[in-house]
């Protein structure tokens, strides 16, 4: 007996029992077990919602990353200057077709290149009539986008130098006009000019400002600006997009851009760009970057009702520890030690956390399917989220329970006894 | 060998700028199997020996050494460890937790000393047997008669197999008829079993029971007798 020291004490804690007891004891009190979970089980929920709401958004917009392509640099012509007024990127023609195919032809770093006239135009097949966006553009816009046929075939070099009057329709735009008919090879009008459908292009979904990408026309970009929308300026681009040949040459594929556009534009060194360059997936990550940062910061505040209702807990303990101080003197007297007394407090704390962890993430993971389901917002439920809200309400079990249980063992024994 | 001995047991209480000596160098021996009665009026400093006995309270000053081992000056640990091995309490409000089985509240020693479950089961069942509670395992303690609840404590205090049964005013609560039972209980317990029983009583009555009586006043043992029968 004299011999017995710290060490022998942990194996004599009897965890099962210990567990049955504070059970027990929740079991008593039901209501106040109740209200005390409510806490946890409100900051539970919060917490996943929040994360599930917040990876929803970023997930959707690397999807849109994705489906906008990857690597991408756009280049917009230069700002034109009226009368002191500096009127913005685009404002002024700089950027032309030969541009295009020199930066394609010249700059090892681009993949791909995409010179684009875009516009708008009603375009009519049979009776069916649909007003929607004309991509004018080459046969690399495919690549540059990260687009595929879901039948028919791209339009070629060829077809730009001619300007012929073929097109590719976005899902979209199929769907409208042929309904459940197969477009390839049919007539379609646009702007009353006749276009063979020669591709339907693989559906896409929605891009970040949530257009529709597949409502959508691609036509060579010859034919869209001399027969479709006319252009004052034969040969001159509306903005150019690039791919370059991977992540990690990207910054080169920006300086070999600028120098050889500079170049081609004779530019001297003291003056600024006539054109800017911009990395497009950089401004993309930057906002799924702040997306993800909007997300935690929601999550924190969601874990500030998880943290109240810890305080909750450390109340209902400390009232539990008081009303039961006859029992706690019961159980000294028969030989519970400093340690059986604490880990039967703390484990009663750690149970209402717990349970009230599990129920949370029942409703958290319901009321992020009820968004998702009943106001279309995307949102993902990650395990890790779930692991980690249920151990945070562990830990929030364990912090604010430990106090009371310290408390409670701290008891005099004779005065616990006597205690009415 | 004494099962208790105490050398000069002082304890005093600090109330306010003066001190109490509830205990005023009290040396008492007993010994294995001796059925003690502690009587006093209030105040004498019977309960604080009892405790101190009963390793709920530390003396002041002075010996105090159950089965020829020093008790005095523990932690509270190794005061609880005594407690579970050596000391069987009964109490006058019987002391028994709510809401729990009888069989479970016989059982609460024993989760503090590392018995496996089953075996754990089976001694307080055949503790409560002995006692003539048979059948009333399930029972709460707001379903049973003071004796019952009383006879449940004493089983609770036997099934450790302590040395030492305390009994604090364990019929205060209790009407004469049950008194006497549980008293003839003490003694069978004492006499058949060779269990040693320290009893706290202020009733001549009850303290009759016993085979020898110490007298308390003013924290100092006033008289120690045997009891003649």
């Amino acid at each position: 007996m004299q011999n017995d020291g710290a060490g022998a004490e942990a194996e004599m804690i009897n965890i099962p029992a210990t567990f049955r007891i504070s059970l027990r004891a929740l079991r008593a009190n039901k209501m106040r077990s109740g209200l005390t979970m409510l806490g946890i089980i409100i900051g539970v929920g919060a917490v996943i919602v929040m994360l599930a709401v917040g990876s929803g958004a970023s997930r959707r917009i690397s999807q849109q990353i994705a489906s906008m392509g990857s690597n991408l640099i756009i280049i917009m012509p230069g700002s034109s200057t009226a009368g002191g007024l500096r009127m913005g990127a685009g404002t002024q023609s700089t950027l032309t077709l030969s541009d295009a195919e020199a930066v394609a032809r010249e700059c090892t770093a681009v993949a791909d290149v995409a010179p684009m006239h875009t516009g708008a135009a009603q375009i009519v097949y049979g009776n069916q009539n649909w007003a929607t966006g004309i991509e004018g553009s080459g046969p690399g816009i495919l690549n540059v986008r990260d687009w595929t046929l879901a039948a028919g075939r791209p339009f070629t070099d060829q077809d730009v130098r001619s300007a012929t009057k073929v097109c590719l329709l976005g899902r979209t735009v199929a769907d409208n006009l042929f309904g459940s008919a197969d477009p390839l090879g049919q007539i379609i009008r646009i702007k009353k000019i006749p276009f063979v459908v020669i591709g339907v292009l693989a559906p896409k979904g929605q891009s970040m400002m949530g257009q529709d990408q597949d409502d959508t026309v691609i036509v060579p970009i010859t034919t869209a600006q001399r027969k479709i929308f006319g252009t004052r300026l034969p040969g001159m681009v509306r903005h150019i997009v690039v791919k370059a040949r991977g992540t990690d040459e990207m910054a080169a594929a920006e300086a070999q851009i600028t120098e050889l556009l500079r170049e081609r534009h004779r530019l001297t060194p003291r003056e600024e760009n006539d054109f800017t360059v911009r990395n497009l997936t950089q401004i993309m990550q930057a906002a799924e970057q702040s997306t993800r940062i909007m997300a935690l910061l929601l999550a924190a505040i969601a874990s500030v009702s998880l943290l109240v209702g810890g305080i909750g807990i450390m109340n209902i303990m400390l009232v539990s520890v008081t009303e039961r101080t006859r029992e706690i003197g019961i159980r000294m007297a028969v030989g519970a030690k400093t340690w059986d007394i604490r880990l039967q407090f703390i484990i009663e704390a750690l149970t209402l956390s717990l349970i009230g962890g599990v129920i949370g993430i029942v409703l958290g993971v319901t009321g992020a399917k009820l968004l998702s389901v009943l106001a279309g917002w995307s949102t993902v439920i990650s395990v890790l989220s779930v692991l980690l809200a249920f151990g945070f309400s562990g830990l929030v079990g364990l912090f604010f329970g430990f106090y009371p249980a310290y408390k409670a063992s701290q008891l005099n024994p004779i005065d616990a006894l006597h205690y009415e | 060998m004494a099962l208790i001995e105490t050398d000069r047991l002082s304890k005093i209480y600090p109330v306010g700028e003066t001190s109490v000596r509830a205990l005023d160098e009290v040396s008492v021996t007993v010994r294995p199997g001796e059925f003690v009665a502690i009587m006093g009026p209030s105040g004498s400093g019977k309960s604080t020996f009892m405790n101190v006995i009963g390793c709920l309270d530390e003396p002041t000053s002075g010996g105090y050494r159950l089965e020829g081992v020093d008790v005095g000056r523990r932690d509270r640990d190794a005061l609880a460890e005594i407690r579970n091995r050596k000391i069987g309490f009964v109490f006058q409000g019987f002391n028994l937790l709510p809401r729990t089985s009888a069989l479970e509240n016989v059982e609460l020693p024993m989760l503090y000393n590392g018995i496996g479950p089953k075996e754990r089961r089976r001694l307080a069942r055949a503790s409560l047997k002995m006692l003539g509670l048979e059948g009333r395992e399930k029972h709460h303690p707001n379903q049973l008669s003071g004796g019952q609840q009383q006879r449940v404590a004493i089983a609770r205090a036997l099934v450790n197999q302590a040395p030492l049964i305390l009994a604090d005013e364990p019929t205060g609560n209790l009407d004469t008829k049950t008194s006497v039972e549980i008293m003839e209980l003490f003694v069978k317990l004492n006499r058949d079993a060779g269990r040693t029983i320290l009893l706290v009583t202020h009733e001549p009555d009850i303290a009759a029971f016993s085979g020898r009586i110490i007298r308390f006043l003013d924290g100092r043992v006033i008289s120690d007798e045997p009891v003649r029968h």
